[in-house]
């Protein structure tokens, strides 16, 4: 095992993937010299030169439409986007051709394309370069999404999603700082399954990304309350492991969904409604499904605020608490 | 002007013309009789443009084409059958009845098929072209937009980057004088089109999309330069819709005196009349020529309407991903 920060275990991907196929390219802004708005790309040009890594003009709907052209003639794009929130430039060649072009072409064209991009707050970049978007992809029969938290599974997922020969939106955290110990040797984790973080007996904290270490922290504190928490990283929402969560509730009868998006109409609403659209799931619920999420609200940029609008170890804590005092 | 077709190359020509002119005749009268559902964007008037470019590339280049996409599937070599059997909705239609009129894909013809989303396809033919010079293909790509399109900024965007890359993308601008509803004249800032290829250090020239051996000849060398330089080269052809935007248009927006004048420059007759005049056919060939055609599309078509086959929601689920299991998450 080796220690390793998130930023790094993505670049570790992205270089192993790079070394294997010659047609796995990176294709967007600032990624070649400079290292990338968040240094992920560092170093990879000088190794694999402008063959595998192309820089483009600020053109993000270009840049994706260009990667979509691209792997329907056997590229293997990674497009990297500066932030999550210009995502709703390359809205148009993810969302209309990317998820399509299978079928529209009835399987005769396909887009192996993998689109990275980091979201969420806790920056200080205000409101558009915080958000959390997620929700507008996920509706989108078609697009595979998967959302990792720690540096192995960034590592893992990532290879898997640039090996699949559907379209990937890879998005990430911007902890890249975090560390964590991950295999010396090669590992590949299959897109659509989550993974319990932390085994615990009374109640399922479930999340992805960011909040993921939101959750550990809170169940480490209600550890001392008595309180056993089982956290459950889905890892992808697209296609979402369904199987898990499902056992996961019907084994603790609680269930409180985080994420960084705001509430309303988030994806904590489709992972509710598995939840309780489950007979077993729903038979053991002690008590209503809670969730904690994003406030409605741009992000502000004074500190104080920015911090107030996402879900906190407090928050969490003081939810999962209420449910037990107010369990029948 | 110095080009002409020669005999062979204008019957040539003519016949594929005449096809697409009757076949979307076929299919005007079938969606006003009812016959067939959802819409259609007709480019009755532009068939000097379907004839001109598809038949001057090699058969490796590609083409990406726009929601108005009939003329130039056919031109690129799909069948008839198969393209009437996507109208239809049919199993064996280009894209299994999953497209429609706005999404004919015919991919063993190099035919990447259309974006109907007003000029979204430009991006992706230029991405097209950035793998096959990658691979160092010979091979280029025809990105397909209209004078509507022109104002798109991925359109912008795309020739920006096929500029300072050096892709080998012609771009293809069909100018018909209305994006839907909208002339030229009011929505576009420039009178020509072509003109904004120097925005973008992009070779470029006008053509008179009516004149099929203009096209043709303009098309040819277009890709000789695209293959000599590796640069991208920007063509308009100046035409002309006789047709409505999609099959509910009353045309309000225009006079008919407008499309009279365009009438008398239709580009079937026009070539009918240069190949009259080269005495490469004669007025009887030329309704012969055209009762062939209209009987083969008529029989495909009375074959079809009492055929019909679909597929199952199971199959059409297959297409959504590329593993069975995730088709229906």
């Amino acid at each position: 095992m080796k220690k390793i920060s998130c930023r790094e275990a993505i670049r570790e991907a992205l270089f192993e993937e790079m070394a294997r196929d010659q047609d796995v390219v990176l294709i967007g802004e600032d990624l070649g010299c400079y290292g990338g708005c968040f240094q992920v790309t560092a170093g990879l040009i000088e190794r694999f030169g402008t063959h595998q890594v192309i820089e483009t003009p600020v053109s993000e709907e270009a840049i994706v439409g260009v990667a979509v052209g691209a792997a329907m003639m056997g590229m293997r794009p990674i497009v990297e986007i500066m932030y999550g929130d210009f995502s709703t430039l390359a809205s148009d060649p993810l969302i209309n051709h990317a998820a399509k072009m299978r079928f529209l072409s009835a399987g005769k064209l396909s887009v192996p394309l993998v689109y990275r991009t980091p979201m969420g707050s806790g920056t200080g970049a205000a409101a558009q370069h915080t958000q959390s978007l997620e929700s507008v992809f996920t509706n989108i029969p078609g697009l595979k999404i998967v959302y990792p938290s720690t540096p192995y599974d960034l590592k893992g997922l990532l290879k898997s999603a640039v090996r699949d020969p559907d379209p990937v939106l890879f998005f990430e955290h911007k902890l890249y700082g975090v560390e964590d110990l991950i295999p010396e040797e090669e590992y590949l984790i299959e897109i659509g399954k989550g993974d319990i973080k932390r085994q615990g007996a009374d109640v399922s904290i479930i999340t992805y990304g960011k909040t993921v270490f939101t959750a550990m922290e809170a169940a480490r504190l209600l550890e001392a309350d008595e309180i056993s928490a089982e956290v459950l990283d889905v890892r992808t929402l697209r296609p979402l492991d369904t199987d898990l969560i499902l056992q996961s509730v019907s084994k603790t009868g609680r269930a409180v969904v985080v994420h960084e998006a705001p509430t309303f109409g988030g994806f904590a609403g489709e992972i509710v409604a598995t939840i309780v659209g489950d007979r077993r799931a729903f038979g053991a619920l002690k008590v209503s499904v809670e969730r904690v999420c994003g406030l409605e609200m741009p992000t502000p940029f004074n500190k104080h605020l920015e911090l107030a609008l996402q879900p906190s170890v407090e928050r969490i804590v003081d939810t999962v608490t209420h449910m037990f005092t107010s369990s029948v | 002007m110095d080009f002409t077709f020669n005999s062979a190359q204008a019957h040539a020509a003519l016949t594929l013309m005449l096809t697409i002119r009757l076949f979307e005749s076929k299919i005007e009268s079938l969606f006003s009789s009812h016959i067939m559902h959802g819409t259609t964007h007709l480019a009755i008037g532009q068939e000097a443009v379907h004839a001109g470019v598809s038949p001057a590339l090699d058969r490796e280049d590609w083409i990406v084409t726009t929601h108005r996409c009939h003329g130039h599937t056919l031109a690129k070599g799909a069948s008839l059958k198969a393209a009437f059997a996507e109208f239809f909705g049919y199993s064996d239609g280009l894209a299994h009845g999953l497209g429609g009129s706005m999404h004919l894909v015919d991919v063993e013809h190099h035919n990447a098929g259309s974006s109907a989303v007003v000029g979204s396809g430009v991006p992706l033919a230029t991405g097209m072209a950035l793998q096959l010079k990658r691979k160092k293909s010979n091979q280029l790509v025809v990105a397909l937009f209209g004078d509507g399109a022109s104002s798109r900024g991925a359109v912008h965007e795309s020739m920006n980057i096929a500029s300072v890359m050096s892709l080998p993308v012609l771009f293809l601008c069909e100018h018909n004088m209305y994006g839907m509803s909208a002339c030229a004249k009011d929505m576009v800032s420039v009178e020509y089109i072509s003109d904004r290829g120097n925005a973008y250090a992009i070779e470029s020239t006008v053509v008179d999309g009516n004149d099929v051996e203009q096209v043709y000849k303009a098309v040819s060398d277009a890709a000789h330069y695209i293959r000599s330089t590796g640069k991208p080269y920007l063509l308009e052809t100046r035409t002309y819709r006789f047709s409505g935007h999609s099959k509910s248009d009353k045309r309000v927006y225009r006079t008919r005196e407008e499309e009279v004048a365009w009438l008398k420059r239709d580009p079937i007759e026009m070539l009918k009349q240069r190949m009259l005049q080269r005495t490469y056919i004669d007025e009887k060939d030329f309704e012969k020529l055209g009762q062939n055609i209209q009987c083969e599309i008529d029989n495909i078509v009375d074959e079809m309407i009492d055929h019909p086959r679909q597929l199952s929601i199971e199959e059409a689920f297959s297409y959504v991903y590329s593993s069975k299991e995730h088709g229906q998450l």
